[in-house]
């Protein structure tokens, strides 16, 4: 039997209108790797706030860390105690260096920071990590892999024992993701225990020991990594079978219906052209800051300084603003939903009706209530969105519900053409499967996709011809055919195919 | 059933609590005018509440812009030097024998025009509002100055005068005009689209414009408004004086953005309401006539007056700490 570090025992806990945990048990051992799975707005975020004193108000239940229970007021106790956390949304300062942010609040010295100390003592630390870093570099010249290491670092700085991790490998590349794994292997080695969320399954099989799976606020199951496999942890997740996990799709040989020619932004992207046919989902792959999304928002005038055509229906476009694009049939879909999609203290109909309210009138800009809740009452049931209701704020919806009342906000529109930057990012694997359909029917009605993905499976699976972007340059289009994972990354890396 | 009586109870107490945060302002109102009715028996009375709001109308037309300007996230420092401005070229046109209607408009234009630099100045020149409307507040103050010569312009037809001064049956004008232009705020606000943009510019601006949204267009529209609304106070002033004063205005940019912290609108844009400035905007009305009531001496009525918009402001962010 191994040591139990913590045990937390019938956790509920409740928000107006939601019951987000019901008596949920987790446990964790020392030096093990745990996952915590679950589709968005299972209650794994809240289950981690609970624990790490952010909602000390839980209802009902009890925390045991180290045999003695505890009930933590805030993060600072809890990190105080070896608790620490690392959000999807890193909290560094990006203004300071490596060692001043791993040290941020605990500067040693007294008034004066001993500067040599703070320096030596950040050494050492990332020196026992086997992190190459320049600790004085300020973060905000860090890639996001490199600042998530100083987030551990800043942990393993204040002796946690446990360091929850949420989608740690949101927005890291394919070589630092292996990188942070071997970091976990070496932190499991010294007895630091680490609880892993993400979405991405196939990491679970890689580095955890235990699952613990969370649905609508209810623990599922907790079980051993050894004795299930992937969909098994699904059928958990969503509490039924989740057969072909891509729709099936036609290589589409329809009418061009889109262009662009030698696109241009100074210093992002440099000569792309590319067409699109009438009802074709179209790839747009390549590493982080390729240039990909840069693509997207210059075609929906985004930068004023572009250069080079773009066509829709063979006629020539005039692009200067992202409001031009729409009136002319051009939607992007930010990958960035929070800081660029929703607006948070809006409600969940006013976030849907934003692009068309224009049209939602009853005499020029005085806005008909009527039509506005008819149109949201229409999305809502045709997106199957959970919401307790359509005046809800959205800030209150979990992540893939906040992306589909986005998606509402675009199909509101009647685009001809749509670009969705990472759509499924941070989503459960249930409302990815019903954006994968979402899209499979949009491009059935015509509709053509700008589909711009990191996964490469879904890229694969779901495009009929995929461009590589490598920096700023298209490197090559390859058709649905010829198109392999192996082709697309040696592209993406500079290579030629 | 124990069960089901806990998620009852919590449920009675989640809606007190969210009745009580929406209403809250109105219930300090409330409790203000209460005590001040056992304090002083001239206060609860016809006369006296007429003078209330007759009194904080003209910083509450400028509040009602000055609302719609934090919502959209930004805020508006210039509002009492274009108060005076404005005031002084209306005063300085009727000295020179324009007629009463083009002098008042040419008022009026005068601090739209500025509230419009303002706006381009922050959303085309991207310089950041409190730096623009700070060196607006100098400017517009400076030029009253020059204008004026330093020195008050007086003495107006009494047709004139009876936009600042005169009644309607028992109710001054300055407050029916008051009237009317919350009621057009909180419509523009809760009923068109330029009122929803407000709101979604103030609450993410960036998402607002992947929307289409022209937010450029909204900032500087808001802050033409706020422009508009400040003249507009300037020439009832200046009415309800008789006179122009070169320093007319001076740190009203502190009342008025109190009366909409007040009444609930939060400085990190995006929320807030015209019902929650009227509130905010008899708040201030009620302590600075009950403290004059009370012959509390008016040195002491700015500490006090600071105090209660601290604890304000204070007790709303005990309330939403996380």
């Amino acid at each position: 039997m191994a040591d139990k570090l913590l045990e937390m025992k019938n956790i509920s806990k409740s928000f107006p209108g939601v019951q987000a945990l019901s008596e949920v048990d987790f446990n964790v051992d020392k030096g093990e790797v745990h996952a915590l799975v679950g589709e968005n707005g299972a209650g794994k975020s809240t289950l981690m706030k609970v624990l790490t004193g952010i909602h000390p108000d839980y209802e009902k239940g009890q925390i045991f860390y180290k045999g003695e229970e505890v009930r933590f007021k805030n993060p600072a106790e809890a990190q105080k105690a070896g608790l620490a956390i690392i959000h999807q949304e890193l909290e560094l300062i990006p203004e300071l260096t490596v060692a001043e942010n791993v040290f941020l609040g605990r500067e040693p010295g007294r008034g004066w920071i001993n500067r040599k100390k703070l320096k030596a003592d950040t050494k050492k630390i990332f020196e026992e990590l086997g992190i190459e870093i320049n600790i004085n570099k300020k973060i905000k010249h860090l890639t996001i892999g490199k600042q998530q290491m100083v987030e551990i670092a800043r942990a393993i700085s204040q002796d946690a024992e446990i360091i929850a991790m949420d989608e740690p490998t949101s927005s890291l590349s394919q070589q630092e993701v292996k990188i942070l794994f071997a970091l976990i292997q070496d932190l499991k080695e010294e007895g630091i225990a680490v609880i892993y969320i993400s979405h991405q399954l196939e990491e679970i099989f890689e580095i955890c020991d235990r699952v613990t799976v969370l649905r609508d606020g209810y623990k599922v199951k907790e079980q051993a990594v050894a004795d299930i496999n992937r969909d098994e942890i699904v059928r958990q997740m969503v509490g039924r079978d989740v057969e072909d996990r891509f729709p099936d799709f036609k290589i589409n040989d329809g009418k061009p219906i889109f262009q662009v020619k030698n696109l241009s932004v100074p210093d992002l992207i440099t000569d792309v052209s590319f067409e699109v046919r009438k009802g074709e989902i179209f790839g747009l792959a390549g590493l982080m800051g390729a240039g990909r999304s840069e693509i997207a928002r210059a075609i929906y005038g985004v930068y004023k300084n572009r250069s080079g055509d773009i066509y829709l229906e063979g006629k020539k476009l005039n692009i200067k603003s992202p409001g031009d694009a729409i009136d002319r049939g051009i939607y992007y879909l930010t990958e960035n939903r929070k800081d660029e999609g929703l607006i948070p203290e809006l409600s969940v109909g006013e976030n849907m009706s934003l692009s068309i309210l224009e049209q939602l009138t009853i005499v020029k800009s005085v806005i008909s209530k009527r039509k506005e809740k008819n149109l949201v009452k229409e999305f809502i049931s045709k997106l199957d969105i959970r919401t307790p209701g359509p005046w809800q704020l959205v800030k209150n919806l979990s992540g893939g519900n906040q992306q589909k009342v986005i998606l509402s906000r675009v199909l509101s529109t009647n685009p001809k053409l749509i670009i969705m930057d990472e759509p499924t990012r941070g989503i459960d694997v249930g409302a990815k499967h019903e954006i994968y359909k979402l899209m499979e029917e949009l491009a059935a009605e015509g509709v053509a996709i700008i589909f711009i993905s990191s996964e490469l499976p879904e890229i694969l699976n779901l495009t009929s011809r995929v461009g590589v972007i490598y920096d700023g340059r298209l490197q090559s289009i390859i058709d649905g055919s010829e198109v392999t994972q192996e082709k697309i990354m040696n592209l993406a890396t500079g290579g030629s195919s | 059933m124990e069960d089901a009586t806990i998620e009852q109870s919590t449920k009675y107490k989640e809606f007190i609590l969210q009745f009580l945060d929406k209403f809250k302002a109105g219930i300090g109102l409330l409790a203000l005018v209460i005590v001040m009715s056992f304090l002083s028996d001239r206060f609860l009375t016809l006369p006296n509440m007429l003078n209330i709001f007759r009194q904080v109308s003209i910083m509450g037309i400028m509040a009602v812009g000055m609302t719609m300007v934090i919502i959209a996230q930004g805020i508006d420092l210039s509002v009492g030097s274009i108060l005076a401005l404005s005031g002084a070229v209306t005063a300085g046109m009727m000295a020179g024998d324009t007629s009463i209607v083009l002098a008042v408009l040419i008022g009026l234009a005068v601090g739209t025009g500025l509230g419009l630099f303002n706006g381009l100045m922050i959303s085309k020149a991207k310089l950041p509002d409190f730096i623009v409307t700070l060196a607006m507040m100098s400017i517009a103050r400076g030029l009253t100055l020059v204008y004026t010569g330093g020195r008050p312009i007086s003495g107006f037809d009494p047709v004139f005068r009876s936009i600042g001064g005169g009644r309607v049956g028992r109710v001054p004008i300055p407050a029916i005009i008051f009237a009317v232009i919350l009621v057009i705020g909180y419509l523009v606000l809760t009923k068109t689209t330029f009122g929803r943009y407000i709101y979604a510019v103030g609450g993410n601006q960036k998402a607002a414009r992947l929307a289409g949204i022209n937010t450029d267009r909204i900032k500087i529209m808001v802050y033409a408004i706020s422009g508009l609304l400040s003249a507009a106070s300037g020439v009832i002033l200046t009415s309800r004086l008789n006179s122009a004063q070169p320093t007319a205005g001076v740190a009203y940019e502190l009342d008025v953005i109190a009366m909409v912290v007040l009444g609930g609108t939060s400085l990190i844009g995006g929320k807030g309401s015209v019902g929650g400035t009227l509130i905010g905007a008899l708040i201030i009305g009620v302590l600075n006539n009950s403290l004059n009531l009370l012959g509390v001496a008016s040195f002491y009525q700015e500490v006090a007056k600071g105090l209660v918009i601290l604890v304000a402001v204070l007790l709303d962010s005990l309330q939403h700490r996380d």
